[in-house]
């Protein structure tokens, strides 16, 4: 028997799982929902809902899982209970906060220098990839504790770029 | 017939080339940058050849390391493909000079269509039709009327020297013009050090629409119908079909004729395209001509059922055209949507990265040619474009609704697509009604999207996300160790702490 704490786009539900001889029986928030499902490859899933078909792809982003059901895309968290590791940590604006590269690129241009203030919104540097430029902004108010690239330097999606205490 | 050509281009157009190639019996040789060892035109070809650092400069854009390519393979012709050097003449020239064949036009057709000047005096001596207006600056506040009355409001008002919409004045009646015509003067002499300005008639709401034409090396020019361009987004194109919804017999017939003549007045041979602008009222203006072949050829192909890159290379080797203007026959509607790695949630821009997941669609009146395949990295240093994707039906609503469909199986994981704007444009019921010019998708975008909650899906969401952390088995696969249910459970927590 598997439990999992599950949030899609912001609503949560509590999901049992269990397995026995090839068939599934789920719970979803207390109902018996029937399921029939089958991983085609990682990352798809053929999921069949009473008679209802599905194809349900799954993608992992920066920043969490993003659930594909058709062409509709949701945000899924999923947690168990049981596991103390798999807690999430509340986000903190009070804390520092790591400013991180949204897409693979290169920076071409630092604005801000290491003990600068800056606003909510500032722009703290500029990231070119396909000859594109995007501003990366201050998440909040307060000084830039550490700036981790150069200018010229190539990053990748998720790398920390800047640290805004 | 050549024996081997080299193909001076990346991605989908340079895998698009090198079928043709195979196609016809022609071995196909490629160059490629750094990043691109893996590239699929790399993976497709006969000979390969490194050229160097990713920027295009370094590379793709580099005309002596090339040429050195085309030396050492023994290849006998360059196909430029569009974009980086296609529309170069003095590639062109260097490919002559090293007694190569470039297949598109001669380095003069490029020179006579580059300079905008030269290109637009050799149009007015054959009679093709511009945007009306003065071609010098104007001399008086009078003569400005005098214009704008016979030409007929809205008037637009430009800075000679101008560029970036700086002394630039859209004007809709005559009361307005006076000021109107002052500040673009005082604004153009700030900008520009330079007062000048000349008046053209507004173009309100333009569609813009382009003729394909052909020509060989013996005379014979032909046009091959019209392509609609009116969805864009900062000025790039993003959806083409052919034909144009508004176009008729008659006014394709007038339109071609004047692609023809444009062709013939700058001694055009191989493929080209004539770009006009179009009212309301259905008025044509020529804009420029592209001597290259367009990214959107595939829907001329399909509604025609012609190969242009086969053609292409019959011209190039001196043949003759093999058909007359009156065997090109327009059957069907054809459309395309170009498949960008650009990210809808962050205005659009470039997504680069690794393709984690693709799944691609197929099945009745869909074509796509596509330059990337799962698992490679789309490189951050060139176009975001990865693939087209075209539908074919017997009417513009069958081409619709098939690639509404072919979008409904496309799945490309791991990067942002431009996938669901697609399915929002040909959804949209003005799009449907072909109710279109080149503002409308900076007007759909400025509308919110009006999205419901499912709560349905929402629910299958939540099931599957639960199934997918009790199923995935990617950590499992890499210890290689038989996995019970615990171990499982485990690895799945595990993913989770360290996410």
């Amino acid at each position: 028997m598997m439990t999992y704490d599950i949030t899609i786009d912001g609503k949560r539900y509590r999901l049992d799982l269990n397995r026995a001889d090839d068939q599934w029986s789920c719970r979803l928030d207390g109902r018996d929902v029937e399921v029939d499902a089958v991983l085609i490859r990682p990352d798809v899933l053929s999921l069949h809902i009473g008679n209802q078909a599905y194809e349900v792809k799954c993608e992992r982003v920066a920043g969490g899982t993003d659930i594909w059901v058709g062409s509709a895309r949701f945000a899924a968290e999923v947690r168990d209970p049981r596991s103390l590791r798999g807690r999430v940590r509340a986000a903190d604006d009070q804390g520092p906060r790591k400013l991180t590269a949204p897409m693979p690129g290169k920076i071409v241009r630092v604005l801000v220098k290491q003990g600068d203030a800056v606003e909510a919104g500032a722009g703290i540097m500029v990231v070119e990839a396909m000859k594109m430029q995007n501003e990366i902004k201050s998440p909040k108010k307060g000084t830039v504790q550490k700036i981790l690239v150069n200018e010229g330097a190539a990053v990748n999606a998720g790398d920390v770029l800047a640290i805004v205490e | 017939m050549f024996k081997k050509i080299l193909i001076a281009n990346r991605g989908e157009i340079a895998v698009r080339v090198i079928r043709a190639c195979h196609e016809m019996g022609i071995a196909a040789v490629a160059v490629y940058s750094d990043v691109d060892r893996a590239a699929l035109h790399v993976r497709k070809v006969d000979e390969a050849y490194p050229i160097g650092a990713p920027a295009a400069s370094e590379s793709y854009l580099n005309i002596q390391k090339i040429l050195d390519v085309a030396a050492r393979s023994g290849a006998d012709a360059i196909h430029p493909g569009y974009g980086f050097l296609s529309e170069n003449a003095k590639f062109a020239r260097a490919c002559a000079d090293a007694g190569l064949k470039f297949i598109g036009p001669t380095a003069a057709a490029m020179d006579a269509m580059g300079s905008k000047t030269k290109a637009r005096q050799a149009m007015e001596r054959a009679g093709v039709p511009f945007v009306p207006g003065t071609s010098r600056g104007l001399e008086s506040f009078e003569e400005a009327e005098q214009v704008a009355a016979r030409i007929g409001y809205p008037v637009m008002l430009k800075a000679a020297a101008g560029g970036g919409g700086k002394g630039m004045r859209l004007v809709h009646a005559p009361e307005e013009l006076k000021s109107a015509l002052e500040s673009a003067r005082s604004e153009a002499e700030r900008s520009f050090s330079d007062s000048e300005i000349y008046i053209e008639k507004a173009i309100v709401n333009p569609r813009h629409i382009e003729m394909q034409i052909l020509a060989d090396e013996h005379g014979n020019t032909v046009y091959l119908g019209e392509r609609e361009c009116s969805i864009q987004r900062r000025h790039q194109k993003v959806i083409e079909e052919a034909p144009s919804p508004i176009v008729d017999p008659d006014m394709r017939r007038r339109m071609g004729e004047v692609a023809v003549r444009v062709a013939q007045a700058a001694g055009y041979t191989n493929a080209g395209t004539v770009e006009f602008l179009v009212d309301e009222k259905k008025n044509f203006y020529f804009l420029e001509m592209n001597t290259r072949l367009q990214v959107e050829h595939p829907v001329t192909e399909l509604v025609t059922g012609l190969d242009l890159v086969h053609l292409q290379i019959h011209i190039a080797v001196g043949e003759r055209l093999p058909f007359k203007q009156d065997d090109v026959q327009i059957r069907g509607h054809a459309m395309e949507c170009r498949i960008y790695a650009e990210d809808p949630d962050n205005n659009y821009f470039p997504s680069p990265g690794k393709i984690t997941l693709l799944l691609q669609p197929s099945g009745p009146g869909i074509r796509r040619d596509s330059g990337v395949y799962e698992g490679w990295t789309v490189p951050i240093d060139y176009d975001p474009l990865l693939a087209k994707l075209i539908g074919y039906g017997t009417d513009r609503d069958q081409a619709i609704a098939r690639l509404t469909r072919a979008l409904n199986e496309y799945f490309v994981g791991g990067i942002k697509t431009n996938i669901s704007l697609f399915r929002r444009i040909l959804n949209d019921s003005d799009f449907r009604a072909a109710k279109m010019d080149t503002g409308f998708l900076d007007r759909l975008l400025k509308r919110k999207e009006d999205t419901v909650a499912d709560d349905k899906a929402a629910e299958v969401a939540a099931i599957a996300a639960g199934l997918f952390a009790a199923l995935d088995t990617r950590s499992a696969n890499e210890s290689k160790d038989v996995i019970d249910r615990a171990s499982k459970w485990m690895s799945a927590a595990r993913r989770e702490a360290m996410r």
